[in-house]
């Protein structure tokens, strides 16, 4: 039996512009007092109309852009429409069948290449809270994150393990997080995951494939490994038991439980969710020619994945070179660049030492680098005779060794340096002043 | 005879996606007059549609959006965001405990 | 001498200017000639409490100042489904009862920045949901004509109120005919302004893409001044037009139509239409053609297929757009729904549903684009298109029981140019059994110069411009 997990990731990103999507709310709304950022539009008040904000429509091309997808020409919003207490105006804005961004892919390390199906605009919903008042459950509603910019980046379900979907993440987590367009703080709930997963299972009996899942309320890449893994395993077992295959109607949610790491049933859904979704006939469409999308794609930064190539082209290992982008150094990665140029420093040495902290880019770069990378004088013949000199002019400091004082080394060191107008090697005097104290 | 009959069923279906609820006779009566209407509605099908496009706006503009700035001046202060709620608590809206709901829930 | 509530908004002004009468004076004989007819008329749902107060600051202003804004000092009354603050909004609902607007619309705004004074929110078909403010959930509104007869409707309050001369200037809205249906049924004068002329941004939504704020009043003179003083591009409002908004009263005042090409559309004779209101439509156009204008016969699409896309696109979005009436931030529950709107909101629920968008929903907007199509086509050759605004003169009571296409019905001559967004002024054009009869002078998006100052002319030239005596009528 072949068993090839199929796995699609749907990531939520809280983009952080300064005001929401549709209106002129702050968008910042995290540990603010309830319902003091909205205003009729976010508050879905009678008479109340969106208006796009420009910068959240930026951000959501230039994220498109940094996943390779394609700019669509002609793109709309359309409502989708259902009914729940966070959902102020009975619909959520989003997009549907013409999206800002199709068709793109991100490269794992591996080589392989995972589809992304679209990357798409819309606006958050409010919070719920549920607690109890005078004896009765109620829910608590906050509307400050309503309306807040969205961007939901929609994979294929074309990585097939935990390990290929964490990368996924940590790489998308990454790209947001270098084009500048969100924190993407998964704490605060800036980036959001769903992965959807079934299995195909290849037997002699053929090719089956199991119900779709879709796991919801996960808030970690870790808890989302887990959740995967479990699910996997699940899935099979239910299917060896139950034979059942996947169909158009029976694809369930559920829920991921971290303590008892395992994922539980939601909700069935007997029929798929109807939310008519219609073009939202208060925004206008947007018609995105080409040379608005070069002047988007100039301002995007040199992504991690492209940073990181052009490090390793210079020399840089690739291990250190995933270090200084991952912690977005950008002095180094700078100083990097600017000495490739000069034949006296060797970049891959450079990063190495930097990455290792033992040299600090915002000091003096060329006299660290010289002296940490100085090979000096070698020969042990040499040195041994020059320490030996030193030794024997200095009969007082010796008597303290031998007396316990060890740190004295630092004395012969020092002086056979001098000697040697600095040029020999510390480590190798280090151990000879050692060995000829000991001798 | 009607080209589609809307049954009392179709109307209770619809009844629950639009959060309605049907009183005793409604759904019966409202089939009928669903019929009645669809049946109008289809004499559009006696227009040739095929050579042009559907209109969803008419005033052809395109592009139109605002700069990313707040605007305090249409903020509502907390107190007037609630004034018009039935039920308020220590500044959130309170609904009935939601359960057996259509979506789950937004939880940080 | 007129009296003071027969006044236009230029002959008020000229009261004040000369210091015939005050403010405070006009407002005090609206307010007690409202008193005295709405118990039987029952246009104004909710009265501006502060009337007097504000009346006596916009005489000190006239005072020190004159003059200097466009409505200063003028009493309007207000349709129901426009969000002012301090005065309570329902859109005619019992799930708005008791409502009051956190915020102010784009248009009431700027009709209080140019000095108006409300006194009152007007009747409504329930949510704009029909032709007659017979849906409305407070009870109908009396056409003054004939307390028997309907006003029309979804304006039907504004409307009533200036043919009983409540207010001196009223404000609507249209989806298809609710403003020109009323105005028509009342004997008014009224003004739809191309979709996107002016803000909707507080304006309660019915149908999303075809809603537009426009006024009722006295004279085609009277509702250009409104019109400018509401039109312009509305930051809160993405479907509004940058286009300049021109000064519409400085194109009033012309003597003849000459050279103009007017379109007298063949099929808004209806076959089943009554012999004496076909005869008022014709001679209509033989005024225009008097005034110096070729009036000729056009062909548009059979009307009854405007009744479908209508019927389709105006439930989908309206369905839509009454999701947010969850009694959760305001209002109470969705049971305190009427029936029309209960009926409305299913049915437009079910044209989008999955299965049914194409064969509905798409279907209705592309038949849409060739009823746009074929206006744009006319207009290439006609400056405008006439013809009667609804079948038949205002009827009676109850006309709307059990009858869910009545709006439908009455505004089949009139959901065309809606659902293509153009511009369309609504002006009496005789009189049959005694109830008014109106005339619809429809132009070209944008063209809203052109429309009054037909309808305009016309106007000055006929004598259908009447009031009834509702001391004798109620």
């Amino acid at each position: 039996m072949k068993i090839t997990p199929l796995i699609g990731l749907e990531v939520h990103v809280e983009l952080e512009t300064k005001s929401k999507m549709f209106c002129g709310c702050p968008a910042d709304h995290f540990g603010k007092a309830p319902n003091t950022q909205t205003c009729p539009v976010c508050l879905g008040l009678p008479g109340a109309l969106p208006v796009p904000n420009k910068k959240a429509v930026e951000s959501c091309l230039k994220i498109g852009l940094a996943l390779n997808c394609s700019i669509n020409r002609l793109s709309k919003f359309d409502r989708k429409q259902y009914f729940y207490p966070d959902l102020a105006k009975g619909y959520q804005i989003s997009q549907y069948d013409q999206p800002f961004c199709s068709e793109g892919f991100l490269n794992l390390d591996s080589g392989k290449k995972i589809g992304i199906e679209r990357v798409h605009q819309e606006e958050d919903t409010g919070k719920l809270q549920h607690t109890v008042l005078n004896g009765k459950k109620i829910t608590l509603v906050d509307f400050n994150r309503s309306g807040v910019p969205l961007v939901e980046i929609v994979s294929k379900p074309d990585m097939a393990s935990s390990a290929e979907a964490k990368e996924y993440l940590k790489k998308i987590h990454e790209i947001i997080r270098t084009i500048g367009v969100s924190s993407a703080d998964m704490e605060k709930g800036q980036m959001r995951l769903e992965p959807t997963i079934n299995v195909c299972i290849e037997n002699e009996g053929g090719i089956h494939y199991t119900p779709l899942v879709e796991i919801k309320n996960i808030n970690s890449f870790n808890f989302a490994v887990q959740a995967i893994e479990f699910e996997i395993k699940r899935q099979v077992e239910e299917y060896e038991n139950t034979g059942t295959e996947k169909s158009l109607t029976n694809k369930t949610t559920r829920g991921y439980d971290s303590v008892k790491k395992v994922t539980f049933l939601q909700r069935t859904k007997e029929e798929a969710k109807d939310y008519r979704y219609f073009p939202e006939p208060d925004i206008p469409p947007f018609i995105i020619e080409d040379d608005f999308v070069e002047k988007i794609r100039k301002e995007l930064p040199l992504l991690p994945d492209q940073e990181i190539s052009s490090l390793e082209k210079l020399g840089v290992e690739k291990k250190d070179a995933k270090v200084l982008v991952s912690t977005q150094n950008r002095l180094a990665i700078q100083i990097i660049h600017d000495y490739s140029r000069d034949d006296r420093v060797d970049p891959r040495k450079l990063a190495s030492l930097i990455v290792n902290g033992k040299l600090d880019p915002s000091k003096d770069t060329k006299a660290q680098y010289d002296s940490l990378t100085k090979v000096g004088i070698t020969d042990k013949s040499v040195l041994t005779a020059i320490v030996q000199k030193i030794i024997d002019t200095n009969p007082n400091v010796v008597a303290e060794y031998k007396k316990g004082k060890t740190n004295v080394v630092g004395f012969f060191i020092g002086q056979a340096m001098k000697e040697t107008k600095g040029t020999a090697s510390p480590l190798i005097l280090s151990e000879l002043v050692t060995k000829l104290l000991n001798s | 005879m009607h080209k589609v009959t809307v049954t009392s069923d179709d109307v209770k279906k619809i009844a629950k996606l639009a959060n309605l609820q049907l009183q005793k006779d409604e759904a019966d009566r409202f089939a009928g007059q669903f019929t009645e209407t669809v049946d109008m509605i289809n004499r559009l099908n006696e227009i040739n549609t095929s050579d042009v496009p559907a209109t969803y706006q008419v005033n052809g503009l395109a592009n139109i959006s605002r700069d990313d700035t707040v605007d305090l001046k249409r903020m509502l202060p907390q107190e007037v965001a609630l004034r018009e709620a039935k039920l308020t608590s220590n500044g959130f809206f309170v609904v009935p405990r939601v359960i057996d709901t259509d979506e789950t829930e937004s939880v940080i | 001498m007129k009296q003071l509530h027969e006044l236009t908004i230029k002959e008020v002004h000229e009261g004040y200017r000369n210091r015939i009468f005050s403010c405070v004076d006009l407002v005090k004989h609206f307010l007690s000639r409202i008193d005295k007819y709405n118990p039987k008329l029952n246009i104004f749902l909710a009265r501006n409490q502060h009337a007097l107060e504000q009346a006596a600051v916009i005489d000190k202003e006239i005072a020190e100042k004159g003059i200097d804004r466009e409505l200063l000092g003028i009493p309007m009354a207000i349709k129901d489904n426009f969000l002012t603050v301090g005065i309570s909004t329902t859109a005619s609902s019992n799930i708005l009862k008791g409502y009051m607007p956190q915020y102010e619309s784009t248009v009431t705004g700027k009709l209080l920045a140019a000095g108006a004074i409300f006194l009152g929110k007007t009747n409504m078909d329930s949510f704009a949901h029909g032709s007659s403010t017979e849906t409305s959930d407070f009870g109908p509104t009396h056409n003054p004509w004939n307390p028997d007869k309907l006003p029309g409707g979804s304006s039907g309050g504004s409307a009533a109120a200036i043919s009983a001369q409540l207010v001196t200037a009223a404000l609507g809205s249209e989806t298809a005919g609710s403003i020109r249906q009323p105005v028509a049924w009342c004997g008014v004068t009224g003004f739809k302004p191309t979709y996107g002329r002016a803000g909707r941004y507080g304006c309660i939504a019915m149908a999303s893409s075809t809603d537009s704020p426009g006024p009722i009043a006295k004279t085609v003179e009277d509702v250009a001044i409104i019109t400018k003083v509401i039109s312009g591009k509305d930051p809160f409002d993405a479907t509004t037009s940058s286009l300049d908004v021109e000064n519409y009263p400085s194109f009033l005042g012309k003597t003849d139509l000459k050279g103009l090409r007017i379109g007298l559309v063949k099929e808004y004779l209806l076959p089943d239409m009554r012999d004496d209101v076909k005869k008022l439509i014709l001679d209509s156009a033989e005024k225009f053609r008097s005034l110096g204008a070729t009036v000729e016969e056009v062909s548009l699409m059979d009307p009854k297929y405007a009744i479908g896309v209508y019927t389709v696109v105006q439930r989908s979005e309206v369905s839509s757009n009454l999701a947010r009436f969850d009694g959760i931030r305001f209002g109470h529950t969705r049971d305190s729904f009427g029936e029309e709107t209960k009926r409305r909101i299913m049915l437009g629920t079910y044209t989008l549903s999955s299965g049914y968008y194409d064969a509905y929903y798409k279907k209705a907007q592309a038949v849409r684009t060739k009823m746009i199509d074929q206006f744009a086509e006319i207009f290439k050759t006609y400056d405008a298109v006439i013809g009667a605004v609804s079948p038949g003169p205002a009827l009676s009571l109850g006309a709307t029981k059990n009858q869910p296409m009545f709006g439908e019905m009455e505004d089949i001559l009139v959901e065309q140019s809606s659902v293509a967004g153009l511009t369309s002024a609504g002006v009496p054009c005789g009189f049959v059994d005694g109830l008014p009869i109106g005339l619809q002078i429809t132009c070209d998006q944008f063209q809203e110069a052109k429309a009054l100052t037909i309808a305009d002319c016309y106007q000055r030239n006929t004598a259908f411009n009447q009031f009834p005596d509702i001391d004798k009528t109620l």
